[in-house]
Protein backbone atom coordinates (compact mmCIF):
# COMPACT_ATOMS: atom_id res chain seq x y z
CA UNK A 1 0.00 0.00 0.00
CA UNK A 2 1.24 3.54 -0.37
CA UNK A 3 -0.57 5.48 1.84
CA UNK A 4 -1.13 3.35 5.06
CA UNK A 5 1.31 0.65 6.53
CA UNK A 6 0.28 -1.69 9.14
CA UNK A 7 2.23 -2.16 12.26
CA UNK A 8 -0.01 -4.52 13.90
CA UNK A 9 -2.77 -7.07 12.31
CA UNK A 10 -5.82 -8.27 13.74
CA UNK A 11 -3.89 -9.95 16.52
CA UNK A 12 -6.56 -9.38 19.57
CA UNK A 13 -9.78 -11.28 17.08
CA UNK A 14 -7.33 -14.33 16.53
CA UNK A 15 -6.59 -14.03 20.36
CA UNK A 16 -10.13 -15.15 20.78
CA UNK A 17 -9.16 -18.60 19.23
CA UNK A 18 -6.78 -19.84 22.02
CA UNK A 19 -6.81 -17.15 24.44
CA UNK A 20 -7.78 -17.04 27.93
CA UNK A 21 -5.90 -19.53 29.75
CA UNK A 22 -5.46 -17.55 32.55
CA UNK A 23 -1.45 -18.30 32.99
CA UNK A 24 -0.22 -14.76 32.13
CA UNK A 25 1.27 -12.59 34.76
CA UNK A 26 -1.38 -10.25 37.52
CA UNK A 27 -1.03 -6.93 36.09
CA UNK A 28 -0.37 -5.75 39.53
CA UNK A 29 2.54 -8.12 39.97
CA UNK A 30 4.38 -6.48 37.80
CA UNK A 31 5.38 -2.79 39.02
CA UNK A 32 2.10 -0.48 38.89
CA UNK A 33 0.21 -0.91 42.20
CA UNK A 34 -1.67 1.85 41.64
CA UNK A 35 -2.36 2.48 37.43
CA UNK A 36 -3.91 -0.52 36.28
CA UNK A 37 -1.73 -1.45 32.77
CA UNK A 38 -2.81 -4.38 31.20
CA UNK A 39 -1.87 -3.64 27.33
CA UNK A 40 1.90 -4.28 28.73
CA UNK A 41 1.82 -7.78 29.93
CA UNK A 42 3.15 -10.49 27.85
CA UNK A 43 1.58 -13.71 26.79
CA UNK A 44 2.59 -17.09 28.42
CA UNK A 45 2.10 -18.78 25.14
CA UNK A 46 3.93 -16.95 22.82
CA UNK B 1 -14.59 1.95 16.53
CA UNK B 2 -11.19 3.71 15.07
CA UNK B 3 -9.13 6.42 17.12
CA UNK B 4 -6.62 8.59 14.88
CA UNK B 5 -4.03 10.83 16.40
CA UNK B 6 -1.21 12.98 14.84
CA UNK B 7 2.35 13.14 17.21
CA UNK B 8 5.23 14.62 15.98
CA UNK B 9 4.19 14.10 11.93
CA UNK B 10 3.42 10.77 12.65
CA UNK B 11 -0.43 9.74 11.51
CA UNK B 12 -1.35 6.62 13.67
CA UNK B 13 -4.70 4.76 13.44
CA UNK B 14 -6.18 2.20 15.69
CA UNK B 15 -8.97 0.07 14.79
CA UNK B 16 -10.16 -0.96 18.04
CA UNK B 17 -11.91 -4.15 17.68
CA UNK B 18 -9.18 -5.87 15.73
CA UNK B 19 -6.32 -4.61 17.73
CA UNK B 20 -4.90 -3.51 14.32
CA UNK B 21 -2.66 0.12 14.50
CA UNK B 22 -2.02 1.51 11.12
CA UNK B 23 0.53 4.74 10.15
CA UNK B 24 -1.16 6.25 7.45
CA UNK B 25 0.07 9.33 5.31
CA UNK B 26 -2.28 12.83 5.32
CA UNK B 27 -4.86 12.27 2.33
CA UNK B 28 -5.82 8.84 4.35
CA UNK B 29 -5.91 10.52 7.79
CA UNK B 30 -8.35 13.17 6.12
CA UNK B 31 -10.25 10.77 4.90
CA UNK B 32 -10.81 8.68 7.04
CA UNK B 33 -13.33 11.00 9.12
CA UNK B 34 -16.00 11.18 6.16
CA UNK B 35 -15.42 7.96 4.87
CA UNK B 36 -18.04 6.22 6.00
CA UNK B 37 -20.93 8.94 5.67
CA UNK B 38 -19.67 10.02 1.78
CA UNK B 39 -19.58 8.71 -1.09
CA UNK B 40 -16.99 8.34 -3.31
CA UNK B 41 -17.95 11.05 -5.22
CA UNK B 42 -18.74 13.27 -2.22
CA UNK B 43 -14.77 12.80 -1.06
CA UNK B 44 -13.58 13.75 -3.66
CA UNK B 45 -15.32 16.50 -4.09
CA UNK B 46 -14.55 17.68 -0.51
CA UNK B 47 -10.81 16.90 -0.75
CA UNK B 48 -9.96 17.62 -4.34
CA UNK B 49 -8.37 21.27 -3.37
CA UNK B 50 -6.19 19.76 -1.36
CA UNK B 51 -4.84 16.68 -3.03
CA UNK B 52 -4.87 15.11 -6.65
CA UNK B 53 -7.83 12.94 -7.56
CA UNK B 54 -6.06 10.46 -8.61
CA UNK B 55 -4.14 10.23 -4.93
CA UNK B 56 -8.03 10.29 -3.78
CA UNK B 57 -9.10 7.27 -5.29
CA UNK B 58 -6.09 5.25 -4.45
CA UNK B 59 -6.28 6.56 -0.53
CA UNK B 60 -10.11 5.72 -0.91
CA UNK B 61 -9.38 2.06 -2.72
CA UNK B 62 -6.59 1.26 0.66
CA UNK B 63 -9.10 2.42 3.14
CA UNK B 64 -11.68 -0.11 1.36
CA UNK B 65 -8.81 -3.00 1.40
CA UNK B 66 -8.22 -2.73 4.90
CA UNK B 67 -12.34 -2.71 6.09
CA UNK B 68 -12.42 -5.59 3.90
CA UNK B 69 -9.75 -7.45 5.41
CA UNK B 70 -10.76 -7.34 8.79
CA UNK B 71 -8.54 -4.03 9.73
CA UNK B 72 -10.44 -1.28 9.79
CA UNK B 73 -14.14 -0.27 10.85
CA UNK B 74 -14.77 -3.75 12.43
CA UNK B 75 -17.60 -4.13 14.15
CA UNK B 76 -17.43 -5.50 18.42
CA UNK B 77 -17.58 -9.16 18.57
CA UNK B 78 -16.45 -9.62 22.06
CA UNK B 79 -19.52 -9.64 24.28
CA UNK B 80 -21.07 -12.76 23.13
CA UNK B 81 -17.29 -14.05 23.87
CA UNK B 82 -17.26 -12.15 27.28
CA UNK B 83 -20.02 -14.18 28.85
CA UNK B 84 -18.35 -17.56 28.11
CA UNK B 85 -16.05 -16.08 31.26
CA UNK B 86 -18.36 -15.31 33.38
CA UNK B 87 -19.92 -18.82 33.25
CA UNK B 88 -16.65 -19.67 34.55
CA UNK B 89 -16.11 -20.07 38.86
CA UNK B 90 -14.06 -18.30 40.29
CA UNK B 91 -9.96 -18.71 40.68
CA UNK B 92 -7.30 -17.21 42.07
CA UNK B 93 -4.13 -17.01 41.46
CA UNK B 94 -2.43 -14.50 42.73
CA UNK B 95 -1.76 -12.62 46.39
CA UNK B 96 -0.60 -9.97 47.47
CA UNK B 97 1.10 -10.80 51.02
CA UNK B 98 1.01 -8.12 53.47
CA UNK B 99 4.54 -9.06 55.20
CA UNK B 100 4.39 -6.32 57.23
CA UNK B 101 1.81 -3.80 58.31
CA UNK B 102 4.99 -1.82 59.42
CA UNK B 103 7.17 0.94 57.93
CA UNK B 104 11.24 2.11 58.18
CA UNK B 105 10.11 5.34 56.10
CA UNK B 106 6.94 7.45 56.75
CA UNK B 107 6.44 8.58 52.79
CA UNK B 108 4.21 11.65 52.72
CA UNK B 109 1.81 10.22 49.91
CA UNK B 110 1.80 6.74 51.00
CA UNK B 111 -1.71 5.27 50.42
CA UNK B 112 -1.33 2.22 53.13
CA UNK B 113 -0.71 5.20 56.22
CA UNK B 114 2.77 4.92 57.00
CA UNK B 115 2.52 1.08 56.38
CA UNK B 116 -0.62 0.67 58.91
CA UNK B 117 -3.05 0.35 56.59
CA UNK B 118 -5.96 2.21 58.48
CA UNK B 119 -5.19 -0.59 61.66
CA UNK B 120 -2.17 -0.90 64.11
CA UNK B 121 1.31 -1.91 62.91
CA UNK B 122 1.69 -5.80 63.04
CA UNK B 123 3.84 -8.48 61.44
CA UNK B 124 2.28 -11.78 59.01
CA UNK B 125 3.03 -14.81 61.30
CA UNK B 126 4.69 -17.82 59.74
CA UNK B 127 1.77 -19.72 60.15
CA UNK B 128 -0.80 -16.85 58.10
CA UNK B 129 1.98 -17.00 55.40
CA UNK B 130 1.96 -21.06 54.63
CA UNK B 131 -1.81 -21.03 55.46
CA UNK B 132 -1.98 -17.91 52.56
CA UNK B 133 0.11 -20.52 50.39
CA UNK B 134 -2.48 -23.59 51.07
CA UNK B 135 -5.59 -21.16 50.62
CA UNK B 136 -3.93 -19.85 46.94
CA UNK B 137 -3.27 -23.91 46.11
CA UNK B 138 -6.63 -24.75 46.94
CA UNK B 139 -8.07 -21.59 45.22
CA UNK B 140 -6.24 -21.69 42.05
CA UNK B 141 -7.80 -24.91 40.73
CA UNK B 142 -5.84 -25.64 37.44
CA UNK B 143 -3.86 -22.65 36.83
CA UNK B 144 -0.14 -23.58 37.23
CA UNK B 145 1.45 -20.25 37.36
CA UNK B 146 0.90 -18.56 41.07
CA UNK B 147 2.09 -15.35 41.96
CA UNK B 148 2.89 -13.77 45.45
CA UNK B 149 3.82 -10.44 45.99
CA UNK B 150 6.02 -9.67 49.85
CA UNK B 151 4.59 -6.41 50.29
CA UNK B 152 3.82 -3.71 52.94
CA UNK B 153 4.78 -1.84 54.31
CA UNK B 154 7.69 -2.82 54.19
CA UNK B 155 8.68 -6.40 53.88
CA UNK B 156 12.06 -6.24 54.61
CA UNK B 157 11.15 -5.72 58.18
CA UNK B 158 9.95 -9.37 58.17
CA UNK B 159 12.21 -11.48 56.30
CA UNK B 160 12.64 -14.22 57.92
CA UNK B 161 8.77 -15.24 57.60
CA UNK B 162 9.76 -14.00 53.81
CA UNK B 163 11.57 -16.96 53.81
CA UNK B 164 9.84 -19.30 55.64
CA UNK B 165 6.89 -18.78 53.06
CA UNK B 166 9.07 -19.20 50.18
CA UNK B 167 10.71 -22.47 51.53
CA UNK B 168 7.24 -23.89 52.02
CA UNK B 169 5.87 -23.01 48.71
CA UNK B 170 9.35 -24.19 46.87
CA UNK B 171 8.82 -27.85 48.60
CA UNK B 172 5.27 -28.73 47.99
CA UNK B 173 5.06 -26.90 44.19
CA UNK B 174 6.00 -30.23 42.23
CA UNK B 175 3.67 -32.52 44.11
CA UNK B 176 1.14 -29.86 43.77
CA UNK B 177 2.28 -29.70 40.24
CA UNK B 178 2.10 -25.45 40.48
CA UNK B 179 5.41 -22.77 39.96
CA UNK B 180 5.09 -20.48 42.37
CA UNK B 181 6.86 -16.80 40.95
CA UNK B 182 7.81 -14.82 43.72
CA UNK B 183 8.05 -10.42 43.21
CA UNK B 184 9.41 -8.26 46.42
CA UNK B 185 8.25 -4.84 46.73
CA UNK B 186 11.03 -2.69 49.02
CA UNK B 187 11.76 0.65 49.98
CA UNK B 188 15.78 -0.81 50.13
CA UNK B 189 16.41 0.86 53.58
CA UNK B 190 17.61 -2.68 54.86
CA UNK B 191 19.15 -3.89 51.33
CA UNK B 192 22.48 -5.88 52.46
CA UNK B 193 24.21 -8.74 50.76
CA UNK B 194 22.61 -11.37 52.58
CA UNK B 195 18.94 -9.89 51.31
CA UNK B 196 19.81 -9.46 47.23
CA UNK B 197 21.66 -12.44 46.94
CA UNK B 198 18.43 -14.13 48.39
CA UNK B 199 16.22 -12.41 46.46
CA UNK B 200 18.46 -12.80 43.59
CA UNK B 201 18.29 -16.87 44.19
CA UNK B 202 14.62 -16.68 44.75
CA UNK B 203 12.18 -14.07 43.71
CA UNK B 204 10.77 -13.66 39.69
CA UNK B 205 10.86 -9.55 40.34
CA UNK B 206 11.68 -7.26 42.84
CA UNK B 207 10.18 -3.95 42.67
CA UNK B 208 12.41 -0.87 44.17
CA UNK B 209 11.13 2.29 44.94
CA UNK B 210 12.80 5.68 44.52
CA UNK B 211 10.99 8.62 42.59
CA UNK B 212 13.94 10.20 41.17
CA UNK B 213 15.75 13.35 41.18
CA UNK B 214 17.28 13.35 44.81
CA UNK B 215 15.26 16.43 45.98
CA UNK B 216 12.14 15.24 44.81
CA UNK B 217 12.38 12.09 46.12
CA UNK B 218 13.29 13.36 49.50
CA UNK B 219 10.59 15.73 49.48
CA UNK B 220 8.50 12.50 49.64
CA UNK B 221 10.48 9.99 51.03
CA UNK B 222 11.55 10.70 54.58
CA UNK B 223 13.24 8.89 57.03
CA UNK B 224 11.38 8.43 61.01
CA UNK B 225 14.02 11.11 61.84
CA UNK B 226 12.54 13.25 58.98
CA UNK B 227 15.91 13.07 56.93
CA UNK B 228 15.55 12.46 52.71
CA UNK B 229 15.90 8.42 52.28
CA UNK B 230 17.52 9.41 49.10
CA UNK B 231 21.63 8.94 50.17
CA UNK B 232 20.97 5.56 51.98
CA UNK B 233 19.13 3.16 49.72
CA UNK B 234 20.70 4.79 46.32
CA UNK B 235 23.89 2.95 46.46
CA UNK B 236 21.69 -0.32 47.84
CA UNK B 237 19.44 -0.31 44.93
CA UNK B 238 22.09 0.08 42.39
CA UNK B 239 23.79 -2.67 43.44
CA UNK B 240 20.61 -4.76 43.27
CA UNK B 241 19.95 -3.83 39.90
CA UNK B 242 23.23 -4.60 38.33
CA UNK B 243 23.52 -7.82 40.91
CA UNK B 244 20.52 -8.93 38.57
CA UNK B 245 22.18 -8.19 35.32
CA UNK B 246 19.35 -4.90 34.70
CA UNK B 247 16.63 -7.72 34.36
CA UNK B 248 13.52 -8.59 36.20
CA UNK B 249 13.44 -5.69 38.43
CA UNK B 250 11.71 -1.94 38.16
CA UNK B 251 13.01 0.78 40.04
CA UNK B 252 9.59 1.92 40.51
CA UNK B 253 8.66 5.87 41.25
CA UNK B 254 5.60 8.19 42.55
CA UNK B 255 5.14 11.65 40.91
CA UNK B 256 2.95 13.83 42.29
CA UNK B 257 1.67 17.71 41.84
CA UNK B 258 5.22 18.26 43.35
CA UNK B 259 6.80 17.24 40.46
CA UNK B 260 4.79 17.88 37.64
CA UNK B 261 7.82 17.39 35.54
CA UNK B 262 8.28 13.89 36.51
CA UNK B 263 9.94 13.17 32.63
CA UNK B 264 13.14 14.74 34.48
CA UNK B 265 12.81 12.50 36.98
CA UNK B 266 12.61 9.40 34.86
CA UNK B 267 15.39 10.87 32.98
CA UNK B 268 17.33 11.12 36.12
CA UNK B 269 16.47 7.15 37.04
CA UNK B 270 17.76 6.70 33.47
CA UNK B 271 21.22 8.59 33.86
CA UNK B 272 21.86 6.61 36.93
CA UNK B 273 22.15 3.21 34.85
CA UNK B 274 19.00 2.35 35.53
CA UNK B 275 17.34 0.16 32.56
CA UNK B 276 13.84 -0.98 33.78
CA UNK B 277 11.76 2.39 34.96
CA UNK B 278 8.64 2.81 36.58
CA UNK B 279 7.34 6.24 37.66
CA UNK B 280 3.54 6.49 38.03
CA UNK B 281 0.93 9.41 38.92
CA UNK B 282 -0.11 9.52 42.70
CA UNK B 283 -3.30 8.67 43.45
CA UNK B 284 -4.10 11.05 46.65
CA UNK B 285 -7.28 12.51 47.61
CA UNK B 286 -8.35 15.78 45.40
CA UNK B 287 -7.80 17.84 48.31
CA UNK B 288 -4.02 17.12 49.31
CA UNK B 289 -1.55 19.55 48.13
CA UNK B 290 0.67 16.75 45.97
CA UNK B 291 -2.81 15.44 44.37
CA UNK B 292 -3.12 15.65 40.57
CA UNK B 293 -5.92 18.07 39.40
CA UNK B 294 -7.28 17.88 35.86
CA UNK B 295 -6.09 21.11 35.18
CA UNK B 296 -2.42 19.46 35.27
CA UNK B 297 -3.27 16.97 32.13
CA UNK B 298 -2.01 19.32 29.30
CA UNK B 299 1.62 19.42 31.49
CA UNK B 300 1.55 15.98 32.28
CA UNK B 301 0.44 14.97 28.56
CA UNK B 302 3.76 17.09 27.51
CA UNK B 303 6.00 15.49 29.67
CA UNK B 304 4.97 11.79 28.54
CA UNK B 305 5.65 13.29 24.94
CA UNK B 306 8.67 14.82 25.56
CA UNK B 307 9.76 11.12 27.10
CA UNK B 308 8.80 9.40 24.42
CA UNK B 309 10.87 10.97 22.83
CA UNK B 310 14.50 11.40 24.46
CA UNK B 311 14.03 7.90 24.61
CA UNK B 312 13.89 7.45 20.47
CA UNK B 313 16.81 9.45 20.82
CA UNK B 314 18.55 7.11 23.14
CA UNK B 315 17.69 4.71 21.55
CA UNK B 316 19.79 5.67 18.73
CA UNK B 317 22.62 6.19 21.12
CA UNK B 318 22.44 2.78 22.28
CA UNK B 319 21.59 4.18 25.63
CA UNK B 320 17.65 3.14 25.38
CA UNK B 321 15.61 2.19 29.21
CA UNK B 322 12.31 0.54 29.28
CA UNK B 323 9.86 2.94 30.40
CA UNK B 324 6.85 0.57 32.16
CA UNK B 325 3.96 2.16 30.68
CA UNK B 326 5.52 2.39 26.91
CA UNK B 327 6.14 -1.33 26.69
CA UNK B 328 3.23 -2.49 24.47
CA UNK B 329 4.13 -5.78 22.44
CA UNK B 330 1.75 -5.63 19.90
CA UNK B 331 2.24 -8.73 18.50
CA UNK B 332 2.16 -10.99 21.27
CA UNK B 333 0.64 -9.08 23.78
CA UNK B 334 -2.47 -10.48 26.16
CA UNK B 335 -5.19 -12.31 25.07
CA UNK B 336 -8.49 -9.99 24.48
CA UNK B 337 -9.58 -11.79 27.30
CA UNK B 338 -7.37 -11.01 29.58
CA UNK B 339 -8.06 -7.29 28.18
CA UNK B 340 -11.42 -7.69 28.89
CA UNK B 341 -11.18 -9.22 32.73
CA UNK B 342 -8.98 -6.76 33.50
CA UNK B 343 -6.51 -6.65 36.46
CA UNK B 344 -8.35 -9.41 38.35
CA UNK B 345 -8.48 -7.69 41.69
CA UNK B 346 -11.39 -9.20 43.82
CA UNK B 347 -11.40 -12.48 41.62
CA UNK B 348 -8.18 -13.71 40.46
CA UNK B 349 -6.15 -11.46 42.74
CA UNK B 350 -5.92 -10.72 46.28
CA UNK B 351 -4.61 -9.56 49.42
CA UNK B 352 -3.78 -11.02 52.76
CA UNK B 353 -3.42 -8.81 55.68
CA UNK B 354 -1.01 -9.72 58.67
CA UNK B 355 -4.03 -11.70 60.52
CA UNK B 356 -4.53 -13.36 57.38
CA UNK B 357 -7.87 -11.53 56.13
CA UNK B 358 -8.57 -11.84 52.44
CA UNK B 359 -8.98 -8.29 50.52
CA UNK B 360 -9.98 -7.74 46.81
CA UNK B 361 -6.52 -6.13 46.48
CA UNK B 362 -3.63 -4.38 48.39
CA UNK B 363 -5.64 -0.86 48.06
CA UNK B 364 -8.92 -1.82 50.14
CA UNK B 365 -7.44 -3.46 52.85
CA UNK B 366 -8.37 -2.01 55.79
CA UNK B 367 -11.72 -1.00 54.51
CA UNK B 368 -14.40 -3.47 56.49
CA UNK B 369 -16.83 -3.88 53.67
CA UNK B 370 -14.53 -5.04 51.61
CA UNK B 371 -13.03 -7.93 53.78
CA UNK B 372 -13.63 -11.37 51.61
CA UNK B 373 -12.83 -13.61 53.57
CA UNK B 374 -9.61 -15.16 56.02
CA UNK B 375 -6.96 -17.76 54.44
CA UNK B 376 -8.55 -20.02 56.96
CA UNK B 377 -11.97 -19.75 55.84
CA UNK B 378 -11.46 -19.36 52.71
CA UNK B 379 -13.56 -16.73 51.09
CA UNK B 380 -17.10 -16.07 52.98
CA UNK B 381 -18.46 -13.19 50.83
CA UNK B 382 -18.59 -14.96 47.41
CA UNK B 383 -21.33 -12.08 46.11
CA UNK B 384 -18.83 -9.35 46.19
CA UNK B 385 -16.03 -12.05 44.79
CA UNK B 386 -18.72 -12.15 42.31
CA UNK B 387 -19.15 -8.35 41.91
CA UNK B 388 -15.16 -7.77 40.88
CA UNK B 389 -15.30 -10.58 38.72
CA UNK B 390 -18.19 -9.24 36.64
CA UNK B 391 -16.36 -5.47 36.51
CA UNK B 392 -15.23 -5.81 33.34
CA UNK B 393 -14.25 -3.46 30.71
CA UNK B 394 -18.14 -4.15 29.03
CA UNK B 395 -19.90 -3.42 32.77
CA UNK B 396 -18.51 0.08 33.25
CA UNK B 397 -21.01 2.58 30.85
CA UNK B 398 -17.64 5.12 30.57
CA UNK B 399 -15.42 2.20 29.14
CA UNK B 400 -17.97 0.88 26.82
CA UNK B 401 -17.73 3.94 24.02
CA UNK B 402 -13.49 4.47 25.21
CA UNK B 403 -10.90 3.95 22.46
CA UNK B 404 -8.42 2.77 24.91
CA UNK B 405 -10.26 -0.17 26.66
CA UNK B 406 -8.26 -2.74 25.31
CA UNK B 407 -5.28 -1.26 26.90
CA UNK B 408 -6.05 -0.43 30.08
CA UNK B 409 -8.69 -2.96 30.47
CA UNK B 410 -11.00 -0.61 32.33
CA UNK B 411 -8.60 0.97 34.92
CA UNK B 412 -7.92 0.19 38.68
CA UNK B 413 -10.94 -0.40 40.56
CA UNK B 414 -9.72 1.14 43.71
CA UNK B 415 -9.39 4.42 42.07
CA UNK B 416 -12.56 4.38 40.70
CA UNK B 417 -13.72 3.27 44.47
CA UNK B 418 -11.61 6.07 46.00
CA UNK B 419 -12.90 8.70 43.90
CA UNK B 420 -16.60 7.45 42.99
CA UNK B 421 -17.35 4.52 45.87
CA UNK B 422 -18.54 2.63 42.66
CA UNK B 423 -15.79 0.37 41.14
CA UNK B 424 -17.24 0.71 38.10
CA UNK B 425 -17.09 4.09 37.43
CA UNK B 426 -13.63 5.00 36.52
CA UNK B 427 -11.51 7.64 37.90
CA UNK B 428 -11.52 9.83 34.93
CA UNK B 429 -7.97 11.76 35.40
CA UNK B 430 -6.19 8.20 35.24
CA UNK B 431 -8.28 7.71 31.87
CA UNK B 432 -6.37 10.35 30.15
CA UNK B 433 -3.38 9.38 31.59
CA UNK B 434 -3.65 6.38 30.29
CA UNK B 435 -4.73 7.13 27.20
CA UNK B 436 -1.60 9.42 26.23
CA UNK B 437 0.53 6.71 27.26
CA UNK B 438 -1.25 4.07 25.18
CA UNK B 439 -0.51 6.88 22.25
CA UNK B 440 3.42 7.54 22.85
CA UNK B 441 3.60 3.99 23.77
CA UNK B 442 2.26 3.36 19.62
CA UNK B 443 4.16 6.42 18.57
CA UNK B 444 7.17 4.47 20.03
CA UNK B 445 6.42 1.71 18.01
CA UNK B 446 6.25 3.40 14.83
CA UNK B 447 8.93 5.47 15.12
CA UNK B 448 10.97 2.64 16.20
CA UNK B 449 9.38 0.94 12.98
CA UNK B 450 11.04 3.37 10.94
CA UNK B 451 8.72 6.61 10.72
Amino acid sequence: MKHVKTLNADTLKKSMAKGGCGECQTSCQSACKTSCTVANQSCENN
Amino acid sequence: MIHKYSMDGVNIVLDIYSGAVHVVDDIVYDLIDYYKEKSKDELKELFKGKYELEQIDEAIEEIETLENEGLLFTEDVYLDYLSQFKMRGPVVKALCLHIAHDCNLKCKYCFAGEGEYRGSRSLMSKEVGIKAIDFLIEASGNRRNLEIDFFGGEPLMNFDVVKEIVDYARSIEKEKNKNFRFTITTNGLLLDDEIQDYINNNMHNVVLSIDGRKEIHDKMRYTKNNTGSYDIILPKIKKMAESRKHKNYYVRGTFTRENLDFAQDVIHLADLGFKQISVEPVVAPKETSYALQEEDLPVLFKQYEDLSKELIKRKEKGQDFNFFHFMIDLSQGPCVAKRLAGCGSGSEYLAVTPEGDLYPCHQFVGLEEFKMGTVFEGIKNEGLQKQFQDCNVYAKEECRSCWVKFYCSGGCAANAYQFHKDIHIPYKIGCELEKKRVECALYLQAKLSGF
